[in-house]
């Protein structure tokens, strides 16, 4: 039985080579598919590069990265972007009032005094809010919240940044418990035993070992968020108006980075000249604030597992 | 071409029979860590052998070696030969899959596929080409592994849904379906119970009618029992390889010695 | 005097737990909020017509006929592009790819892809897809700029699925003198399968949703027939939605919640399959 087929050489046949000619062709295939993920990359670099230079002949830097009126559309024409930034940045900071304290809140109860059953419950909740649309969002800013808001405060306009900082808040809220909650739980139960064992309170545990253990995955989830929040488009295009300028009042109408980018899209502006442009810089200034943001926070977490794993 | 090239006894003990492996001089490291130094030993056709040691003297690795699986640990460098029927099995155009359709293996765990009994009986044969027919083969091999009876009532029912002990009869006869020359077996008892072991080492007796066995094992007293040949192992050395009843009744060296006597290990 | 200190640290613990407690459940309160806004307002509106009419400048008449269309279109498309590619992808990074740079680059790249706001996808569809390819305002052009916006997440679960696959079970089949590619097909990728169904589920609802990449590659004109092929123009469901609640009428605001509340049943219906599958993965339990 067997000595039949110990006869046969061990070299490949001509079967042999077919099949691992095939087994080739379909590495490099797969290959090719995870490499689609490099040239996504490349075209987007690439794409707003080429558009941003054009625009940058027409315009210089400097005045657009700091010049404070920004009318591209009226004339006198002005490229200063900082008014968009002031807009973006208020968003961003009004959702992380929100989405910090309570996402951390939300963590630390997940991790630390829930029970499994409870997390089981919980989880999923969180899950439904990360995946609910942001177009739904927005309509919630605008039909709800901010109604809500001009019942207290009376001179709140119709679009108003404070309403979107709350809803973009609620919506990176569930990303940033997530986080938050992996980054507690990466912290080893030695550590938290030590403590116990010392006569801590589960209150001390918390707060002077577990939280400091876990700090910088805690602070590169915060990056992550506020990084999410820059980058939100459809609540803030609905809710917080299409008015560029720079002032902190949250009961104001302001102007982001992405509702512009999405308001000169909805437009008649001719492709092609300056005006249309603006939306490639302003794209561009996004696109590095945000992947920088991301880089350093991945770069962070990926640290700080190491020093638990 | 090198199937002669052993004058010396210790490392050829069953002359009489022709040599399926033969490994010559061979260090496997790990990184910068020999796992094996320089063992040259041959595996002779139709017998048992057993390869004893310590745990962690690289008696897997060596036994992993034979059909190439040490090819998914990153970081392996080796040095040195293992020839099949004479012929290089690391050379550079002997491809990997050919060498392990020829030389089987039985893990320590039971690793049935999540599929039904039959399936993961049919599969091995019917990726390499096989054109006769396959329940007839799926019969065969699960009678060679002494399975046969107990299942071919449910054969389209999932393999988890066996016993430990049943699982791996059917790895082997997994296996044994493959029609290969020789079967490793890594620990194959190892997670199983005394009487589910029993009837794989009885089943061990039949299959080496038909094919060439190398079993991993720690337990000496199952090296004892079913094997015709046994190799000790010690910190990735070779320390003496001959006939069991010889290794274990009057071993040659005092390493041996007080290993199988459980002085160590 | 030692007791009492006692005694307040540990109500200290018990505040902060409630507070901790009350927050975390505040979710549900949002959730239930929403919910009810949206139902109250749109609830009226929800009718067969509806769903059956196409969009019109009089609120009565409206409905979301070709948005619903329009998803379905380019959900399906999305799809049939990104599931191969994706699950691909993730087969040679977990289960072929060399440890080298160039992989390490690769899966970065992709992490970092993850975090790219969905606008700047909707500008890489724009220039590349509708006006590079000449692809125009198409499904096509939709579902490519959707299937590049979804990737990364379908990449990473797909990743995730096939990591949470025993070794022993490749082992086993290389054992048997299986090739790599014989050994993923039939034994690594079926195991993996109910994990990567569910992954490419919620990476699906989240391309459903997506408005912004599709505002920015043209689909928000106005629409008033079904596409019947990849090459039609579209509109979509939450492009339809944007388009009723950026008016300043009340009447259309309410058409909105109404689409809302279509676009919710789907997602929740998607959302439930995958959590079938997961738990029926469970219950065979390999």
């Amino acid at each position: 039985m067997s000595q039949g087929s110990t006869a046969k050489p061990l070299l490949a046949g001509a079967g042999t080579r077919k099949s691992r000619t095939k087994e080739e062709l379909i590495r490099f295939v797969l290959f090719l598919c995870a490499f689609l993920s490099i040239l996504t990359t490349l075209s987007i670099i690439a794409i707003l590069a080429w558009e941003a230079y054009s625009f940058f002949r027409e315009v210089r830097v400097l005045d657009f990265l700091s010049g404070t009126r920004w009318t591209p559309l009226l004339e006198p024409r002005s490229f200063g972007v900082l008014p968009l930034v002031a807009g973006t940045l208020q968003i961003v900071i009004g959702a992380s009032l929100i989405a910090i304290p309570v996402g951390l809140a939300s963590a630390i109860y997940l991790a630390e005094f829930a029970s499994a059953g409870v997390r089981r419950a919980l989880k999923p909740v969180l899950e439904i809010l990360a995946g609910i649309p942001t177009v739904v969002y927005g309509y919630f800013a605008l039909t709800f919240v901010t109604p809500l808001i001009a019942a207290i405060f009376p001179q709140t306009q119709i679009f108003n940044a404070a309403s979107a900082s709350i809803v973009v808040g609620i919506m990176v809220l569930p990303m940033t418990a997530s986080l938050c909650d992996d980054a507690l739980r990466a912290v080893p139960e030695s550590l938290r035993q030590g403590a116990f064992a010392l006569g801590a309170t589960q209150f001390e545990v918390t707060l002077r070992v577990v939280l400091p253990a876990a700090l910088s995955g805690v602070m590169a989830s915060f990056v992550l968020a506020a990084s999410r929040a820059i980058g939100e488009t459809m609540a803030v295009t609905l809710a917080a108006g299409a008015t560029p300028k720079m002032t902190m009042n949250p009961l104001e109408s302001i102007q982001t980075m992405t509702a512009y980018i999405v308001q000169v899209s909805l437009g008649d502006t001719p492709v092609g000249t300056v005006e249309y442009q603006t939306i490639f810089a302003v794209a561009t200034l996004l696109f590095a604030i945000t992947l920088s943001m991301n880089i350093i926070a991945h770069r962070v977490l990926a640290r700080f597992r190491e020093v638990y794993e | 071409m090198n199937t002669q090239t052993t004058p010396d006894a210790q490392i050829s003990p069953a002359a009489q029979s022709r040599s399926v492996l033969d490994v010559i001089d061979l260090t496997i490291r790990y990184g910068t860590k020999p796992a094996i130094r320089n063992v040259s030993l041959s595996i002779p056709q139709h017998r048992i052998t057993a390869i004893i040691g310590p745990s962690g003297c690289g008696k897997s690795t060596l036994l992993r070696a034979f059909n190439r699986m040490n090819d998914f640990i990153p970081n392996v460098g080796m040095e040195g030969q293992i020839l099949y029927l004479g012929s290089d099995i690391y050379a550079r155009e002997v491809d990997p899959v050919e060498v392990r359709r020829r030389i089987g293996m039985v893990f320590q765990k039971p690793n049935p596929f999540p599929k039904s009994i039959l399936q993961n009986v049919a599969w091995g044969p019917s990726i390499n080409g096989f054109t006769g027919n396959l329940e007839d083969r799926v019969e065969q091999s699960l009678r060679r592994a002494a399975l046969w009876e107990e299942v071919n009532d449910r054969l389209h029912e999932s393999a988890l849904a066996l016993s430990g002990g049943q699982q791996q009869r059917l790895c082997i006869a997994r296996a044994l379906a493959m029609e290969p020359d020789v079967i490793l077996m890594d620990e194959p008892c190892s997670a199983l119970d005394p009487v589910s072991t029993a009837r794989i080492e009885d089943l061990m007796f039949e299959l080496k009618e038909r094919y060439t066995i190398v079993i991993v094992t720690h337990n000496m007293q199952q090296a004892a029992r079913v094997s015709n040949l046994t190799a000790f192992l010690e910190n990735g050395s070779l320390v003496e390889y001959g006939e069991t009843d010889q290794v274990f009744t009057r071993p040659r060296n005092q390493r041996t010695e007080e290993y199988v006597t459980g002085r160590f290990g | 005097m030692s007791s009492d200190r006692l005694r307040r640290r540990h109500a200290v613990t018990r505040g902060f737990r409630l507070l901790c407690a009350a927050v975390a459940w505040a979710g549900i309160v949002i959730l239930a909020v929403l919910l009810f806004h949206v139902t109250r307002e749109g609830i009226r509106w929800l009718d067969l017509q509806f769903l059956t009419e196409f969009p019109s400048r009089f609120p009565e008449q409206a409905g979301i006929k070709s948005a619903l269309w329009g998803t379905v279109w380019l959900i399906t498309l999305t799809a049939g592009i990104s599931i191969p590619v994706g699950v691909a992808a993730a087969i040679y990074l977990e289960e072929y790819s060399p440890r080298n740079r160039l992989s390490q680059l690769i899966e970065v790249n992709i992490g970092n892809l993850a975090g790219v706001p969905s606008i700047v996808y909707g500008i890489l569809g724009l220039v590349l897809f509708v006006r590079f390819l000449a692809l125009g305002r198409s499904v096509l052009a939709g579902s490519l700029t959707m299937t590049l916006l979804i990737l990364p997440v379908i990449i990473i679960a797909a990743r995730e699925a096939l990591r949470a696959v025993p070794d022993s079970i490749r082992h086993a089949a290389f054992a048997l003198g299986a090739t790599r590619w014989q050994a993923v097909r039939s034994q690594v990728l079926p195991v993996a399968l109910p994990g990567i169904l569910t992954g490419v589920i919620l990476a699906l609802s989240r391309a459903i949703g997506e408005t912004a990449p599709l505002v920015m590659i043209g689909a928000l004109t106005y629409v008033a027939f079904v596409p019947e092929g990849p090459m039609d123009a579209f509109t979509a469901l939450p492009i339809q939605i944007f388009n009723w609640a950026s008016r300043p009428q009340e009447n259309f605001h309410q058409l909105a919640a109404a689409g809302i509340m279509v676009l919710l049943v789907t997602l929740l219906l998607m959302n439930a399959t995958a959590v079938w599958i997961r738990q029926r993965a469970e219950r065979t339990g390999r």
